[in-house]
């Protein structure tokens, strides 16, 4: 393999960093309103949430790719696949992050709200200044484990058509004969990504273990 | 919007994509079963007094944990007719699903005997009881309700990953909605009903993953 297929796959990487941030940023605004509407008294609002969850994670990613991608063609939108492939992830890690910060905001101690609630702090200052800071530390290394794993189902991308990291990796493959190789650089330069952002939910994960005891 | 919703070809195809979905669930379940192996295996071998060995076992957790399942697939895809080894695409996926399920069972378990105190052990030598009540009493049962809820959900994850095997054109659910897709070119109503099939799917296992749990686990924890 010489330097003009790797600067092919730098290139897919560049797509993959760029699909992974598009679908946290988004997922991550579109999974706070999740996170709040699943935690709401609304009783309307945390069934809508809860299906949605239950959905996307009882779903496989190929599929809510393949389902967003050709549904959005059905609607009559005429989308770049990597625009349709980044609405999948979007909503896919709405979902899922979603979920990670209930988790986090139902384990801020209820006084904290009783306390916000005697101070005659409104609902949106409660959450804003009191919750939220609180539910976003607990919930951090999960929500770092999450973005590893939004990573790696970039590569799924591939199967739907679009060239990020393993699309680049299959096409040199086919073009070069070195399969091993070539499926070998791609999974370093994943892990090569993936591995210091796991080292650290892992490191976060132990600090916080050892500050609650 | 003039686009009309066909299922025809979803009716026609739908014993198929039953044929299918046992073929997911039997990636699936090969899959469990070597991950438990695997799992087992790499928790013992990850407190090896030989250093090398408990390396290797951490090495191969982390480079499975952070690399995708479909880079790996293709990997195991390509590597094992080179080794000399031939042999069908849904027994590679199974294997392909076994490794990945393996490196996250090691966690999980380890996690599980870790859980344990010693103390306990000391407390039913005490009590008089035989080893082997030891073992299946205090070490197993509360070791595996420990960790049976990541373990199961780490089940349903991995039927869920069967789809990606239809890369490398496995048998399963995904491959077989691909082909009557590329027959008809009705592809939203394909794939939206092999989604609506994989949550059910989803859905039944961890239902019987729950009935499982209440009728062994359902005892007083403290």
């Amino acid at each position: 393999m010489g330097l003009k297929e790797f600067l092919f796959l730098l290139r897919g990487l560049q797509w993959t960093v760029a699909l992974a941030a598009i679908g946290f940023i988004g997922g991550g605004i579109a999974g706070l309103f999740v996170a709040l509407a699943r935690t709401s008294a609304n009783k309307l609002l945390v069934a809508v949430t809860r299906g949605y969850i239950s959905v996307f994670q009882g779903t496989p990613l190929l599929m809510q790719l393949f389902v967003v991608y050709y549904g959005l063609a059905l609607v009559g939108l005429k989308l770049d696949a990597w625009v349709a492939v980044a609405i999948g992830f979007t909503l896919h890690a709405s979902a899922y992050l979603g979920e990670i910060w209930r988790g986090g905001i139902e384990a801020v101690p209820r006084g904290q709200t009783e306390a916000a609630l005697a101070l005659s702090l409104r609902y949106w200052s409660r959450t804003k200044d009191v919750v939220l800071p609180q539910a976003f530390k607990i919930s951090l290394p999960a929500t770092i484990g999450f973005l590893v794993q939004l990573i790696k189902g970039t590569s799924l991308a591939a199967i739907v058509g679009f060239t990020e990291l393993a699309r680049a990796g299959s096409i040199i493959s086919n073009q070069i004969f070195e399969p091993l190789v070539v499926f070998g650089i791609v999974g370093i330069l994943y892990f090569a990504i993936c591995w210091p952002l796991s080292l650290f939910g892992a490191h976060l994960e132990r600090q916080f273990a050892q500050g609650s005891r | 919007m003039n686009y009309q919703l066909d299922f025809t070809p979803v009716i026609d195809g739908f014993p198929d994509l039953l044929w299918g979905c046992l073929g997911t669930l039997g990636l699936a379940l090969g899959g469990m079963v070597i991950a438990i192996i695997i799992g087992i295996g790499g928790v013992i071998l990850r407190d090896s007094p030989i250093k090398p060995i408990r390396w290797l076992v951490m090495a191969f957790v982390e480079l499975i944990r952070n690399t995708p399942f479909l880079v790996q697939i293709y990997f195991i895809f390509f590597a094992l007719p080179l080794a000399g080894i031939f042999i069908n695409p849904t027994v590679t996926a199974i294997i392909a699903l076994g490794i990945n399920g393996g490196a996250y069972a090691i966690e999980i378990i380890r996690g599980g005997v870790q859980s344990i105190h010693k103390g306990q052990i000391e407390a039913g030598k005490a009590l008089g009881l035989h080893k082997g009540d030891i073992f299946r009493l205090i070490v197993l049962k509360p070791a595996l309700r420990a960790i049976y809820p990541s373990l199961t959900s780490q089940f349903i994850l991995l039927t869920l990953t069967t789809s990606i095997a239809s890369a490398v054109s496995a048998y399963e659910l995904t491959s077989v909605a691909q082909r009557i897709e590329s027959d008809s070119f009705r592809s939203f109503e394909v794939y939206g009903t092999v989604t609506v099939l994989y949550f059910l799917m989803a859905w039944i296992m961890m239902q019987v993953f729950n009935l499982i749990s209440n009728r062994y686990f359902s005892y007083p924890v403290k």
